[in-house]
């Protein structure tokens, strides 16, 4: 539309601090249109910030960058008419109904038909016989996608999500990345940030950030392989005093457990099977070596950038 | 959810009339909102009737029955009727009466008497004798207004006492005179100026806190986040909030006026549409005053707390409670700057003195003035980010 290249999103060295903290720190992006971008990261890593300056929310202190098309710092009121935002913290009106939200919303961004659109929208999202009740009245699974559907009402291009299946039950969980594919299908640029490692997943692209800085990023096959960690699963008895034993070994980066096995980690080959040595011959335990995970990905990463940053 | 079968019918977005539309998307929305809050929806009604009536009936400036002793010097016939004369008039009772300096002076500090007559020895005899002996009258002043309006009777009372008393031939001059002329109001009553009074203060009372909450409550409630996300603009944001309060405003204004003259008999002699039309000015420069102290704190408390900040000068300068005439001139400067002053000498000046247009044309252009003063603080205040 108003930029032919396919890219909804490009970001150069965004940086923003709050009271002398720098909460992002020179972070660069880029997201296609059409794609679901997943946005990962521990609490507090500037995930939030960085979607609020998407939306002109915020005002980066210093980097520039377009969305859709549009100038971050220039043109945020054009941006607001063409992005859905949907806050961490639900943030319809919680004593108006959800008709009545969907209304306000539709009113706001000047739809033909305010009330036909409302009714429309609820009809999507399975609302039917609630659309009296208060918004405040919901369960959470209800609210998220009131939300969503009050962010998709005006017809946006790109929709930032953030956090919006925090607290959610697996099953409005599906429902609700069902509905994100399918926002995407039809051309929406999805922004979504997540803790949960089976959502991102289901991105088609994902960053991961840290303290403010954006660690890896492309698609999840790339980020791992990126990562160059081998990892060893291992099964048995006396996990967890193998796991104390290995914690801290020359080679070994990371050692977690995961349900009824243990993920052994490191970068450096050599020097991992040299500190594992001693325990793959011992009786009882079952040693394979496989594919890092994504979570293995990121707990290495964060741990790394503790290190580092911190 | 099933998008794939119930794809999202594309809306034409239009883009015309945007700032009403958007102002109108707003203004029903905090319509709903206020329909929703009982309590608030209850004081629209509630505040004025409670104020008007504990106002209207309890306060009173006029004092009846002040709690008074005589220091009797001398126990003559005149002396006598001098005391009956102060009493039939209901603003003394006599509570003690003492021979003794000492006790006279110590009722008095300890409070429980208001007023001290002191009646001299020889009274009588002077009088008969045109000496013009001195009636002593000690008043507590701590609480000035009872005092001098007991005070500004006295001296027309005693006169009539004595002149009727059969003792005297022709009434002598007397040692005080006071002549107290009540224009407007020749009874004295307080109702006639505390309603008028009351519609300006109970609509900056009402006003100023309905608004002030109005934005941090989107703040605290993390709706602003979800708000500032949307197109709309700060001027939009703020007509929205304010113009359905204008309606609240509206009628209570017309409840306090209604009981003003159904129960208390206060006239309206001027037009009631000027009324009408300037009390609207009124009650948008006082939302504007309110919705500018909410875009300036933080939180709801500090709200509450600023907006008392603007109350209490508001009572206390506006001429309400005291005569603004009687202030020095900086509180009368800064009398000037207050809405409710203006409007006092406008809801006054219509109801009981049937003034015009003509005469009011100050007040009003110095309300119309404030009211875009504080919009325009309130617009460039509106933080459009959360930085």
């Amino acid at each position: 539309m108003s930029n032919g290249n396919g890219i909804a999103i490009d970001v150069k060295g965004l940086t923003k601090s709050f009271g002398g903290r720098e909460v992002v720190h020179d972070l660069s992006m880029q997201v296609k249109r059409g794609s679901i971008y997943g946005f990962l990261g521990p609490n507090g890593s500037g995930k939030t910030t960085t979607i609020r300056i998407l939306c002109g929310l915020l005002t980066p202190d210093s980097g520039e960058g377009t969305c859709l098309g549009y100038d971050i710092r220039r043109d945020a009121e054009k941006i607001k008419r063409q992005v859905g935002y949907m806050t961490q913290r639900f943030s319809l009106y919680q004593d108006l109904s959800v008709r009545e939200n969907l209304e306000f919303v539709a009113r706001l961004y000047g739809l033909a038909d305010a009330r036909g659109a409302a009714r429309d929208m609820i009809k999507r999202l399975g609302l039917s016989g609630r659309e009296e009740q208060l918004a405040g009245e919901l369960s959470g699974g209800w609210k998220q996608r009131l939300a969503l559907g009050a962010c998709t009402l005006p017809n946006p291009q790109l929709l930032l999500l953030d956090e919006p299946t925090a607290g959610v039950d697996p099953k409005a969980r599906r429902d609700f990345w069902n509905e994100i594919h399918a926002l995407a299908a039809e051309g929406l640029t999805v922004l979504v940030s997540t803790h949960y490692m089976d959502e991102a997943e289901r991105c088609h692209e994902i960053a991961y950030i840290a303290y403010g800085y954006l660690l890896a990023h492309g698609t999840v096959e790339e980020v791992i392989a990126k990562s160059a960690l081998t990892t060893y699963t291992v099964t048995g008895d006396d996990l967890n005093e193998l796991g104390a034993a290995l914690t801290g070994k020359p080679g070994i980066d990371m050692v977690a457990p995961f349900g009824t096995s243990l993920h052994v980690s490191g970068r450096d080959v050599p020097a991992l099977e040299a500190s594992i040595a001693p325990w793959r011959e011992r009786g009882g335990l079952h040693w394979q070596k496989s594919k890092p995970s994504l979570e293995d990905v990121f707990i290495e990463l964060m741990g790394r950038s503790k290190d580092n940053f911190q | 959810m099933s998008a794939v079968e119930h794809p999202a019918p594309r809306r034409e977005i239009r883009e015309r009339f945007g700032f009403l539309r958007r102002s109108y998307a707003m203004l029903i929305k905090e319509f709903i909102q206020l329909r929703r809050d009982r309590v608030s929806f209850a004081m629209i009604v509630m505040l004025p009737v409670m104020q008007l009536m504990l106002f209207g009936y309890a306060i009173n400036t006029t004092p009846r029955h002040l709690p008074s002793a005589v220091l009797l010097q001398e126990d003559s016939d005149l002396a006598r009727s001098v005391l009956k004369a102060l009493e039939n008039t209901k603003y003394f009772r006599f509570l003690y009466e003492v021979h003794d300096v000492d006790d006279f002076d110590n009722l008095l500090k300890s409070g429980k008497v208001l007023f001290g007559v002191e009646i001299p020895r020889g009274f009588e005899r002077a009088v008969r004798r045109g000496d013009r002996p001195a009636l002593l009258v000690a008043a507590d002043a701590t609480d000035p207004v009872a005092a001098s309006a007991a005070l500004g009777s006295l001296g027309m009372i005693v006169q009539t006492a004595l002149a009727h008393d059969l003792y005297i031939g022709e009434p002598p001059e007397m040692p005080f005179e006071i002549r107290a002329h009540a224009r407007y109001n020749p009874a004295a009553n307080s109702s006639l100026n505390i309603v008028p009074g009351l519609v300006g203060t109970i609509l900056t009372m009402t006003m100023l806190i309905f608004t002030a909450l109005s934005v941090t409550r989107e703040v605290e409630r993390g709706t602003m986040e979800s708000l500032l996300s949307m197109p709309i603009k700060p001027v939009e944001v703020m007509f929205g909030k304010i113009i359905p309060y204008v309606l609240v405003g509206f009628v209570q204004a017309f409840l306090i006026i209604s009981i003003g003259v159904g129960l208390f008999g206060v006239p309206v002699l001027g037009n009631l549409v000027l009324l009408a039309l300037l009390s609207t000015l009124f009650i948008t420069t006082n939302l504007a005053v309110g919705y500018t102290i909410s875009t300036l704190v933080q939180n709801q408390l500090q709200a509450m707390q600023m907006s008392m900040m603007f109350f209490l000068p508001s009572i206390l300068l506006s001429g309400f409670m005291f005569p603004f005439a009687g202030m020095p001139a900086w509180a009368q400067y800064l009398g000037e700057c207050l809405p409710l002053t203006h409007y006092l000498r406008i809801v006054r000046a219509i109801m009981l003195k049937g003034a015009t247009m003509q005469n009011l044309h100050f007040d009003a252009l110095a309300l119309a003035a404030l009211m875009l003063l504080a919009m325009t603080v309130a617009v460039t205040r509106f933080r459009r980010t959360l930085d």
